[in-house]
């Protein structure tokens, strides 16, 4: 008896605090989104659920959908993740399994290097880009000796000269370079873990090397690749900053954008809430699935 | 794949040919990593070079000088009050962070640990959820929390330390309860049976044997603490609460120095120290454990989020 209650006693302060600043903070989104503004737009919380007033809702729903004010850049936001997961998903396989089973005597040191950027601050790593896509940077002449700028506007993915200007393809290869390490390592662990034996016992059983990787390796690395890929498709969808850095323009404005101009720009801060409310209840299956895994990883 | 295709590979197993095959080294996906490894780093390295330009540009190379950090006594890191308070207040959230949230997630990831029975599952539920709830969304909730109905603390510093701690304790716990679960319940079974009360097995035996994963706890902490933008953004009241990646935030497009280049190379020195310094305290603290076993486990710390 009295030992159980020092457990409890030493969980207390921490879930305190996670109830007043973590249940509480949300909450207060659903109470500001739910409530109402003064004459000067200050937004009053309704805490009493009897209280609550669906009209900024109503207001922030019909905006995402077509014809609506944020429909645009709601489109614009998935249509950048998804092709920015699949891109970071194309780079960060291969490297993972070469990480994960043939890099041999260099493991060490390229599992550091891959680790390096998670320490590097995230801002720091899109600044750098700003030097190097600036006009006149080394990674714009680079582009430019290349050739690859006149291809990009040949094909459409270019508008102009200035990769800094509002270009669609910056954003999402900025966004790439920003998430991917968070997804090779998730996805270095789940094929670090799978047996050798396993696709060997593939391979003598007739499997061609392909046929051995889609029957054995994707699938026994599923959970891990999928949990990566809701690793980074979550803070994608809140990310307002890379767009900011890399392109500044409203053209490339994502739904991150949308709801930081409400609620720390705008005087509507309760319509701000009630879009993070919308964009919480659009990623609540994610978080759902990635709450499961963590779960499982967890369970002693 | 036909079955015309596939005989010719079982009868192939056996040959010492196939195995020399079979442990080929994939030059292909060697060059895939290695220009990636290339391309995650080399324009950050470029970002430090420019650092140290002895004059303007931020884009090419020009002599070497020190003149951004120290020297120019108005533009330099040291001497723009701007940059300067933005290095001691990221620093000042840090060490406030890592010294309230790890010692509060040690004895929560205790508690969880043996929680056992009612109330376990929604308690861990609650443990678990800052850890997928996108940061904007964390963010907006402290903002408008810390403007109504805790209007009393307010915006400003006390809130950025409440934000970074509140999304630092989660991290702390999962590392604990790590170590916790390879400790196992032996040696504090031991302990009691030989008349410790829970105290003192706390004390005397389960806090020595989790020191390496509370090491690693104030490592995440700083640096997850470091590398926050958006809460930091959203908590703060005024120019004296500027971090770091807020001041790179605010003057990336709006014509600066390579000051702030070296702004951000100081605090990628201090992160990279404060990395070393960790492994070291980590290695002392886990005596006896492989070094290459206590690298990739301190490499994988970070594995779980994307921290700005």
């Amino acid at each position: 008896m009295g030992s159980r209650w020092i457990w409890r006693a030493l969980a207390i302060p921490g879930l305190v605090w996670l109830a007043l600043f973590f249940v509480v903070a949300f909450y207060a989104i659903v109470s500001v989104g739910l409530g109402n503004v003064t004459t000067l737009y200050e937004p009053v919380p309704h805490w009493n659920p009897l209280d609550w007033n669906v009209g900024y809702i109503w207001a922030a729903l019909k905006s995402v959908v077509p014809g609506g004010d944020t429909w645009d850049t709601f489109l614009r936001t998935v249509i950048y993740v998804v092709v920015a997961v699949g891109l970071s998903l194309a780079i960060a396989y291969p490297v993972a399994w070469y990480a994960a089973r043939h890099a041999g005597r260099w493991r060490g040191l390229i599992l550091v290097l891959l680790v390096l950027p998670f320490w590097i601050s995230y801002l720091m790593r899109m600044f750098a880009w700003t030097n190097l896509l600036a006009d006149g940077g080394y990674a714009t002449r680079v582009l430019h000796a290349l050739s690859i700028d006149s291809l990009f506007q040949s094909i459409g993915l270019l508008d102009g000269n200035d990769w800094l200007g509002g270009q669609h393809i910056a954003v999402i290869l900025a966004l790439v370079y920003g998430y991917v390490p968070y997804l090779i390592l998730p996805l270095f662990v789940a094929l670090d873990r799978i047996d050798q034996r396993m696709i060997e016992a593939a391979r003598d059983l007739g499997a061609s090397a392909a046929g051995a990787f889609w029957r054995v390796v994707v699938p026994l690395s599923k959970v891990g690749t999928l949990a990566g890929i809701v690793l980074i498709a979550l803070p994608m969808f809140g990310d307002y900053y890379t767009p900011d850095l890399i392109s500044g323009s409203p053209k490339t404005a994502m739904l991150g954008n949308a709801i930081n101009g409400y609620v720390q720009g705008g005087p509507d801060k309760s319509l701000g809430a009630a879009l993070t409310l919308l964009l919480s209840a659009f990623l609540f299956v994610f978080m759902l699935y990635y709450l499961r895994v963590l779960r499982k990883e967890n369970a002693a | 794949m036909t079955s015309v295709a596939q005989a010719p590979v079982e009868t192939r197993v056996a040959t010492p040919k196939r195995r020399r095959r079979r442990l080929r080294r994939p030059r292909g996906l060697a060059v895939i990593t290695w220009i990636y490894v290339l391309w995650s780093l080399v324009p950050v390295l470029l970002a430090i070079r420019f650092a140290f330009n002895s004059g303007r540009s931020r884009t090419s190379s020009q002599g070497w000088s020190l003149r951004w950090f120290w020297t120019d006594p108005v533009l330099s890191v040291r001497h723009d009050p701007t940059l300067w308070s933005a290095l001691t207040h990221s620093l000042i959230l840090a060490a406030l962070c890592m010294a309230i949230a790890t010692p509060l997630g040690t004895a929560l990831a205790l508690g969880l640990q043996r929680w056992r029975g009612r109330g376990s599952g929604p308690v861990n539920v609650l443990m678990l959820l800052p850890l997928v709830t996108p940061e904007l969304v964390f963010a907006v909730g402290m903002f408008l929390l810390f403007t109504t109905a805790f209007g009393f603390i307010g915006l400003g510093t006390p809130a950025q330390v409440i934000g970074h701690v509140t999304f630092c304790l989660s991290w702390v716990v999962l590392i604990v309860r790590g170590r916790l679960v390879t400790i196992g319940r032996d040696v504090e079974e031991a302990a009691a049976d030989l008349g410790a009360p829970p105290w003192e097995v706390l004390r005397r035996v389960l806090l020595p044997l989790l020191a390496p994963a509370v090491a690693a706890g104030f490592l995440v902490c700083f640096a997850l603490s470091i590398d926050d933008f958006v809460v930091a953004q959203y908590l703060a009241s005024g120019a004296d609460t500027t971090t770091v990646p807020m001041r790179i935030y605010s003057q990336a497009r709006n014509a600066p120095t390579p000051a702030l280049n070296a702004l951000a190379t100081i605090m990628l020195v201090v992160t990279l120290l404060a990395l070393v310094l960790a492994f070291l305290a980590f290695r002392f603290l886990s005596r006896g454990e492989k070094a290459s076993a206590t690298l990739e486990r301190l490499a994988t710390i970070d594995a779980g989020g994307p921290a700005k």
